[in-house]
């Protein structure tokens, strides 16, 4: 609007007071959990390429999907799994809380704590199971 | 001169105004039970020999769970990366190539997999 506004020199080159930045605030769950939520969904964004691969392999045949089955069972494949296993389960949890707001519930301070605490220990609830289930469904009869 | 109009129409930074807001939470919604799905799948495959695999993906409920939840997705990532480069990457030029490299992603990481997903389906 400021350009409508017909206002003399001096009034535009009025020195405004600006919001302070990040960190000025003291960190809080929610502030971390906002960000994880970005990070989450960055890493999941590049993690699309691994589904690929896995597909593509399928695709192409026996050869090339041992390649992808080598690299998902080595060490740093699994622990590659295992974090996207959460950032996948910890982006969707955040996805649902962010969902809850959007509907102008879970606002007060105890109930945004409760949520955001709910998302971290679900996530990491959650990624723990599927891998034992995971683990035994490998353990398992085939 | 500039009017209220001019910066209703200018959309944003994007200028492509709130749609996209929109977009992200109803492919947010569709992603909650098509990520569950594709957790349930992956797991159900785990350890299976290739020819198994290539069965249970080309099968039909799996392979079209595993169509909706990438394109959902893609469209989901697209406007988030989109959104987070028009937070942090304010040089008019970066900016212009960061966007087209968003949508290069996407599209190449997608259609790539949905290609191999029909390939599993109509095995030629």
């Amino acid at each position: 609007m400021a350009e409508l506004e017909a206002g003399t020199t001096t009034e535009r080159q009025r020195v405004r007071p600006l919001s302070p930045h990040l960190q000025i605030y003291r960190p809080m769950l929610t502030m971390t959990m906002s960000i994880v939520h970005r990070i989450t969904g960055a890493a999941l964004y590049f993690g699309m390429l691994l589904l690929a691969w896995w597909l593509i392999a399928a695709a192409a045949g026996p050869n090339a999907y041992a390649n992808v089955e080598w690299f998902m069972g080595s060490l740093i494949g699994q622990l590659v799994l295992f974090g996207y296993t959460w950032a996948l389960l910890h982006h969707m949890l955040g996805g649902i809380r962010h969902l809850i707001w959007d509907t102008i519930h879970g606002f007060e301070p105890a109930e945004r704590e409760l949520l955001t605490l709910a998302t971290l220990i679900g996530s990491i609830a959650l990624t723990l199971i599927l891998w034992v289930v995971g683990y035994l469904v490998m353990g398992g009869p085939r | 001169m500039r009017t209220p109009m001019r910066r209703v129409r200018g959309l944003g930074t994007a200028r492509s105004g709130t749609i996209h807001f929109w977009h992200q939470r109803v492919t947010s919604v569709a992603g909650i039970p098509l990520t569950i799905g594709l957790l349930l799948i992956i797991t159900a495959l785990l350890g299976r020999s290739h020819a198994a695999v290539v069965q249970i993906l080309g099968s039909p409920i799996v392979a079209i769970i595993m169509l909706l939840f990438i394109i959902n997705t893609a469209y989901h990532m697209w406007i988030g990366m989109q959104e987070i480069i028009l937070d942090y990457v304010h040089e008019e030029g970066w900016k212009l190539l960061s966007l087209m490299a968003n949508t290069f992603f996407v599209f190449a990481v997608s259609l790539a997999s949905v290609y191999a997903i029909l390939k599993l389906s109509f095995g030629v």
